[in-house]
């Protein structure tokens, strides 16, 4: 088999996330590049969490909706997932809790098996997993590596779960033969976008916990003292963006996170930044909405109010990275370009990228770019909005002897101090547009769109954000064209016009109920032949993409 | 340093009798002053304005600043301050900004004693928005939204300061430069979230002169290290009846700063590539 997806469910708190995590481990010593997909509700005990763990010899970022594996902790998850199961699937279960397995399996008694190893009754997972690497023929070594490495506590009497596990399987399975791609890395979205805002010289970071966007949070927190960062939770979202201003004054590269209904409250603050220029990045994890909509779910309804926030007209970047090496190099490249040209950097994820994990390969990302800010030299009277030929002013920072920063959210004449003369607000707005022409400029010399599949294929499917895999991996089997614009304010027009050349139709795929890609490119002059939209909340799967688009090419 | 020059060419658009000019008129040589004597060299200092009639102090002053917007002084200060702690930053906000607007700053603020200075231009009526209540109104007060008089009472926001743990806490009078100069070098000076209550009068809105110059007076023998003096002395006004109005330092204490924590910046820390790979490398 080239590929295998497996999967592992049960309640919230019996550690499925770690299982599936494990799981992905296993598969990344043995030459698979992975890609693990979490689905949960929004509670802290019981419910139903699962994990889709997909293994395959080649790049993927999606995953499949059959399972060659299913792994049930509870009745529930063979209720609900049997009909993923194909012909050879291998069901294991814990037989303590499954009394109706509805399809031939290995049942296990592992809340016996952890209860007799005298492990803590999460350890159930550890007794899933060994019995798992049997099914799947894993060497014991590599199980015992990786355990070893993944387990915080009781790790002796887990290892004791796993072999009891492992011994109850009778040999038979589907046997996994190693692959040659490279070992990798296994994280989340999350946890790349923050290495990729350190990489940008990240100096703080301030967020109020939003899912799915906390994981950045987290993250940064952890290694806050490794990397000499500060990183502050504040009252709510006002103040952090607020605060962010704040270190973006005194000369701190600094960025911000959340979710849409927290990004409601920063519009005030994203409006200031544009008319202060104050360099930030504001990290959006878009899940489903209006309102509270569905928080732990997927959604990529939010494109156009982050490109619209706050009042008034300022110049903004809104970037869309796709998968892990797009986010790491635009995390990093986000800031750079944030603080050359002053203006607030919106980086636009979901639940889907914030929080799935992928195999990322630092050898497929990009050479970050050196970009670096205009600073004052220090000679002559100092003026914070200095009108110059690009739009763009020196920046200096107290405290430097003889130079006065006055920074200003009202209409500022060239040394900062306030007014309301008409020709000097029309220079004020001028310098904000010759900003976004130098801006453009500049993105011409970065990976703005993307393309994948067939580069000849006269059928383009357009995609933006985390849609980019599935529609690469997709694309590719059908002999389509995939272009993505990673960067959608500014719009890249040139490099877009360019990437579709040669395409007869194009098909917009969005996990959205209105099209947001689509309506921004006929505002640009670009026309989606038909929309692939998804709004219930998941991700597209593999399969989910194929039978959609034989609907629409039928 | 003399306080002229921290002048700015700015044109002052105040109404004649406005209660901010005394505020500037303090602020100013005390900054002078600090400056000459060596404490706070003047590129040091950070003010930070909010929006409205008070705000524009920021554009009067020849210091560093920034000019944020309605009710967000403090984060934007915090924000300064955690950035780099060497700086002395100010805040000058508004009653609406600071008691409506941007309350749960504030509190958030005292909560966590970060070191900044706060003054609040209080003059119990939206100036700017022309004349209406805001929450240190007296009840009963007739503002263009309540014609028929304001149905609730005030809040004291020394109270509320003081239970959300501000470790300096007072009164000041736009009547009294002198006071005001006192109290705004001590709260400069003290470390930890310091706040001044200024009853600054609005000429134009609700001219308060007479009303003040008949029942403020001085604190004397009050020892503000006293929580429990300094308690009955917020309580003595409660900026809706006529009882005498105290003013100077209410309350101070010497506690931990927010923010004292936090690892300095090291430069040291230069390479980033290496440390990411050394963090990716876990995740295998």
């Amino acid at each position: 088999m080239d590929e295998f997806s497996v999967l592992v469910g049960g309640r919230a708190g019996d550690g499925i996330n770690e299982a599936g995590m494990i799981i992905a481990r296993l598969y990344n010593q043995l030459g698979y590049c992975l890609y693990m997909y979490l689905d949960y509700p929004s509670l802290i005990r019981g419910g139903h969490n699962f994990a889709i763990v997909r293994a395959a010899g080649k790049k993927i970022g999606a995953h499949r909706d059959k399972v060659d594996f299913l792994l049930a902790l509870n009745q529930d998850t063979i209720d609900r997932h049997k009909g993923r199961l194909k012909k050879n699937s291998v069901v294991i279960y814990d037989s303590d809790e499954v009394k109706s397995p509805d399809a031939v399996g290995f049942g296990l008694p592992l809340k016996t098996m952890a209860k007799e190893a005298g492990a803590p009754s999460i350890a159930r997972n550890s007794g899933l997993i060994g019995a798992f690497s049997g099914a799947a023929g894993i060497e014991w070594r590599i199980v015992e590596d990786v355990m070893r490495k993944e387990i915080p506590q009781s790790i002796d009497e887990n290892m004791e779960v796993a072999r009891r596990g492992r011994d109850g399987i009778d040999g038979n399975g589907l046997k996994v033969e190693r692959r040659s791609y490279p070992c990798c890395p296994v994280i989340t979205g999350n946890e790349m976008i923050g290495l990729g805002l350190l990489r940008g010289g990240l100096d703080a970071y301030v967020a109020y916990p939003m899912t799915p966007s906390s994981g950045i949070l987290h993250f940064l927190a952890k290694v806050a003292g490794e990397f000499s960062i500060k990183v502050v939770h504040p009252e709510n979202e006002i103040a952090v963006i607020l605060m962010a201003q704040g270190f973006a004054y005194a000369g701190k590269k600094v960025a911000i996170g959340t979710s849409g209904g927290g990004f409601c409250l920063m519009t005030e603050g994203m409006s200031l930044a544009g008319m202060a220029e104050m360099p930030l990045v504001v990290v959006v994890s878009m899940r489903a909405g209006p309102s509270t909509g569905v928080p732990t779910y997927t959604a990529q309804s939010d494109l156009h109010f982050v490109m619209n926030a706050g009042q008034g007209e300022f110049t903004r970047l809104v970037i869309a990275p796709g998968d892990l090496e797009q986010a790491y190099f635009w995390s990093a490249t986000s800031m750079s370009l944030a603080w050359k040209y002053q203006i607030p950097a919106v980086l636009l994820s979901d639940k889907t990228l914030s929080e799935s994990a992928y195999s990322f390969n630092l050898e497929e990302a990009r050479e970050i770019p050196d970009i670096r800010p205009l600073l004052a030299d220090g000679e002559g009277g100092y003026r914070r909005y200095a009108r110059t030929e690009d739009g763009i002013s020196p920046l200096a920072f107290p405290s430097m002897k003889g130079t006065v920063v006055k920074a200003n959210g009202y209409a500022h004449l060239e040394s900062g101090i306030t007014t309301e003369n008409g020709e000097e607000i029309a220079a004020v707005q001028e310098k904000s547009l010759l900003k976004e022409k130098s801006l453009i400029e500049e993105l011409k010399g970065l990976p703005a769109v993307r393309t994948y599949g067939s580069e000849e294929g006269s059928t383009a499917l357009l995609c933006w954000g985390s849609n980019k895999p599935v529609c690469a991996e997709v694309g590719e089997k059908l002999g389509l064209r995939v272009v993505q614009p990673v960067v959608l304010s500014p719009f890249p027009t040139p490099q877009f016009e360019e990437a579709l050349r040669g395409v007869e139709r194009t098909i917009s795929v969005e996990t959205n109920s209105t099209g947001q890609l689509a309506r921004l490119i006929r505002s640009r002059g670009f026309e989606a032949d038909d929309l692939i939209l998804k709004y219930d909340a998941r991700p597209f799967s593999v399969e989910d993409l194929e039978e959609r688009l034989l609907e629409v090419t039928r | 340093m003399k306080p002229k020059d921290l002048a700015t060419t700015a044109q002052n658009t105040w109404c004649p009798g406005c209660g901010n000019f005394a505020i500037l008129n303090a602020i100013r040589p005390v900054l002078a002053d600090l400056d000459e004597e060596g404490h706070i060299p003047i590129e040091n200092v950070v003010l930070v304005g909010g929006i409205g009639c008070h705000a524009k102090i920021v554009d009067y002053v020849n210091a560093n600043s920034f000019y944020a917007i309605h009710g967000r002084t403090i984060p934007v200060a915090t924000g300064i301050k955690l950035a780099n702690p060497d700086l002395t930053v100010i805040c000058f906000a508004g009653d609406g900004d600071a008691y409506a607007e941007g309350l749960d700053h504030l509190i958030f603020a005292a909560k966590r004693n970060v070191d900044i200075t706060t003054i609040i231009h209080d003059n119990r009526v939206y100036g700017l928005t022309t004349g209406q209540y805001t929450p240190t109104s007296p009840s009963g007060f007739l503002g263009r939204s309540t014609p028929k008089g304001l149905e609730v009472p005030p809040i004291n926001p020394l109270e509320i300061v003081f239970a959300s743990g501000g470790s300096f806490i007072a009164r000041g009078y736009s009547h009294g430069i002198e006071l005001l100069k006192e109290v705004f070098r001590e709260a400069i000076l003290h470390r930890g979230f310091s706040f001044v209550d200024v009853l600054q009068v609005c000429a134009t809105f609700f001219n308060l002169y007479d009303y003040y110059n008949e029942r403020v007076y001085t604190l004397a023998e009050h020892d503000p290290r006293d929580r429990a003096r300094a308690e009955e002395k917020m309580r003595e006004w409660d900026y809706n009846s006529d009882g005498p109005i105290p003013l100077g330092i209410f309350y101070r204490e010497e506690a931990p700063t927010f923010g004292e924590n936090f690892a300095k910046y090291n430069s040291k820390v230069a390479d980033r590539s290496g440390a990411i790979k050394k963090t990716l490398e876990g995740f295998i």
